[in-house]
């Protein structure tokens, strides 16, 4: 169909990167992928290409690490990392109180372009961040998906699994340059440009359609004697109201880029949002800044997060209100997560 | 998940595109199965191994698999839109309730053991395990795991056990999505993975899958 225009746009791209030069790659080709232009298999399935002047970072391998002049024990930590990531399920009723791991939206154990790799945190940390208004480092963006996507309470700073984790992060980065002056290719969920109106019944139709036979016709998603298959996109096993793919356009650069499973780029723009419409107007558990109102959490919190979600709106079909509820999911009322709300630097002189 | 499934045959049986038997269908009968798959065992076997056959047609074990995939693939023969010539002779030869009735007998069977993964190096089964539980995103090849479950033992009706399916079996499955010529998986979520696999790495995966064991028994 378009391949014509792909081969084309791609024969631009080998020049430009390598104009660019701020091509880091450590990924060991496995004799099909070339190594000169990285991701060119994700360009040719239609991602865009890496532009001019991006940084265009191929994160190691697992498999890289066995090769790699690291000390044993970092290598040790690395994978514990790796395995925290890929299983966050080994924390259930612990750190994680719903149905996900770390790899269940950052697919491809973190290293996957348009699927919010996550090693650029490693590389932009610390730096202010408009959702909690103070400088961050890394673990507590690691921290920050524990007390939101995760549902859960995060381990503590500096404790082995939080130690862990960053390290897998961190060697996800290897090569590529601290505080970068250059965007990075492929970094969050970009969202496709947003149609002019949205429907909650065309995307319950993409629903049931695409996603259902995987996520459950209810949201719940699917476990298989009691192991861990499809996520939970609403409902108590799914991520609280305070998560980052609550907001539509996220949920909506999400999907775009990488659902249904296997098929990214394959629902139009249109599906794509109104599918995160509807997904994002289901009910699921309290967002942890929650204090008992949810006009006070509109007024907090609406400029810097919830205008981008659908909190608080009622539903237009059966006059819902959505998170007006004290539902914690299965963290209850007692795991307060420890992170959420904690002032930094209050003290700093301007 | 089959809710789904017999939805869609009930709009098949309305449009009279399906021209077996129209009676009501009763819940499927084990023993009543294992009377209509008399003529089964010639290939599938007595115990629903099925077998390996080098350089041959493989047979799929049938033993273990979830019912409701059993009936979606014999439906799916009988409509042509799975096409075998050996095999689609025996699925025409069933009616509706024959058809519930040996799917029940084989998923009541227990899993047996698959050929064809014997003679793999450790090379090869070493990159089979890494697409099967990991997957090669480079090449945007997903796990197989993440559909087919953890170890590869099946997912409801939709997503069939592969562990210990035979490995030409599994070979030839994914080379006919790969050149198009199987293409009855719903939303076309098998095609999608098969049409970016190497001949090596479906090599690799189907050895692999071959030589993994579900239940306690069936040990090589
Ligand atoms: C429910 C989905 C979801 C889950 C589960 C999840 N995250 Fe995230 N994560 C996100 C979203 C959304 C973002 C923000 C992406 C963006 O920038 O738009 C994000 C961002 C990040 C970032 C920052 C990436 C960057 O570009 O700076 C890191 C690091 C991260 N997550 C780590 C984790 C870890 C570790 C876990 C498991 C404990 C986890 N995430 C679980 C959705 C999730
Ligand atoms: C073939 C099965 C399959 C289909 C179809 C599918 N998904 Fe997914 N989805 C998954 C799996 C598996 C994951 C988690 C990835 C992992 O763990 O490797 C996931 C993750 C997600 C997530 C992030 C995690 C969460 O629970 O919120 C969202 C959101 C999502 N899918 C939405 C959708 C939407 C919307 C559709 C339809 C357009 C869809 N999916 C179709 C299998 C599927
Ligand atoms: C002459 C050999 C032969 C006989 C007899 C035979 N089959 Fe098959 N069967 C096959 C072959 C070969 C395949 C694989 C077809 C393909 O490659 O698509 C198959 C596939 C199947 C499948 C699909 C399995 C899967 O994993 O998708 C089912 C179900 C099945 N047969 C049931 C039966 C039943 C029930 C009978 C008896 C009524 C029967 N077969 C008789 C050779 C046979
Ligand atoms: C996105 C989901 C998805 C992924 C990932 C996936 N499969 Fe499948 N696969 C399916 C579905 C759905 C079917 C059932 C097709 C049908 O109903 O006819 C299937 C069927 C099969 C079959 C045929 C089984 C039989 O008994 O006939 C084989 C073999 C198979 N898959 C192997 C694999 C291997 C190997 C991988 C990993 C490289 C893999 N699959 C990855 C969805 C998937």
């Amino acid at each position: 169909m378009i391949m014509r225009k792909k081969s084309l746009a791609l024969a631009v791209v080998g020049a430009s990167i390598a104009a660019a030069g701020v091509v880091t790659a450590n990924a060991q080709s496995d004799g099909e992928q070339n190594a000169e232009t990285p991701y060119q298999n994700l360009v040719e399935m239609g991602y865009p290409a890496p532009q001019e002047g991006q940084l265009v970072h191929v994160p190691p391998t697992m498999a890289d690490l066995e090769d790699a002049d690291l000390h044993p024990e970092l290598k040790k930590v690395i994978r514990r990392g790796y395995d925290l990531f890929t299983n966050t399920q080994q924390l259930r009723g612990k750190n994680v109180f719903n149905d996900m791991n770390c790899s269940s939206c950052h697919l491809g154990e973190g290293r996957q372009p348009f699927s919010a790799p996550v090693w650029p945190a490693a590389i932009t940390l610390p730096n202010f961040r408009g959702k909690n208004q103070h400088v961050n480092n890394l673990e507590e963006r690691i921290a920050g998906c524990f007390a939101y996507s995760m549902n859960g309470t995060p381990p503590e700073y500096g404790s082995d699994d939080m130690l862990a984790l960053s390290a897998y992060h961190r060697w996800l980065a290897k090569g590529a340059p601290v505080y970068p002056d250059q965007p990075i290719y492929g970094r969050g969920f970009p969202p496709p440009d947003r149609p002019e109106a949205l429907s909650y019944a065309r995307g319950e139709t993409v629903y049931q359609e695409q996603c259902a036979i995987c996520h459950q016709e209810d949201g719940s998603g699917h476990y298989e004697d009691g192991e861990y298959v499809f996520p939970a996109l609403w409902g108590d096993g799914s991520n609280n109201w305070g998560a980052g793919i609550v907001r539509t356009h996220t949920a909506a650069g999400f999907i775009k880029n990488n659902m249904p499973l296997g098929q990214p780029l394959s629902l139009s723009d249109q599906e794509a949002w109104d599918v995160a419409y509807y997904m994002t107007r289901q009910e699921r558990p309290q967002d942890p800044r929650y204090d008992g109102s949810v006009d006070d959490m509109l007024e907090k919190f609406g400029p810097t997060f919830h205008k981008h979600s659908s909190y608080g709106d009622v539903r237009e079909h059966d006059d819902h209100r959505l998170a007006d509820h004290a539902n914690w999911g299965e963290k209850g009322e007692e795991v307060i997560p420890w992170n959420v709300g904690v002032p930094r630097f209050e003290d700093l002189e301007d | 998940m089959s809710k789904r499934i017999i939805g869609g045959l009930g709009l098949l049986l309305g449009a009279g595109l399906y021209t077996g038997s129209v009676l009501a269908v009763g819940p499927g009968d084990p023993d009543r199965g294992q009377t209509a798959a008399a003529t089964c065992t010639a290939c599938h076997q007595a115990d629903g191994s099925g077998k390996n056959v080098p350089g041959g047609e493989s047979w799929p074990r049938l033993a273990g698999l979830d019912a409701g995939y059993i009936e979606k693939q014999l439906h799916d023969f009988q409509a042509g839109r799975r096409q075998n010539a050996t095999m689609m002779p025996f699925a025409n030869m069933l009616n509706d309730q024959q058809i519930v009735d040996v799917a029940a007998y084989y998923s009541q069977m227990e899993v047996t053991s698959a050929g064809g993964g014997e003679s793999a190096s450790d090379a090869l089964l070493n990159r089979g395990e890494q697409i099967a539980n990991r997957g090669d995103w480079d090449k945007y090849i997903v796990s197989c795991k993440s559909c087919h479950g953890p170890g590869g033992k099946g997912v409801g009706s939709d997503f069939p056990g592969i562990a210990s399916q035979h490995a030409g079996y599994i070979r030839t499955q994914l080379h006919a999505w790969k050149d198009g010529e199987r293409s009855n998986d719903p939303q076309d979520l098998m095609g999608a993975i098969a049409k970016r696999m190497s001949d090596d790495d479906i090599e690799a995966v189907a050895a692999w899958y071959a030589s993994q064991t579900v239940s306690a028994e069936g040990e090589e």
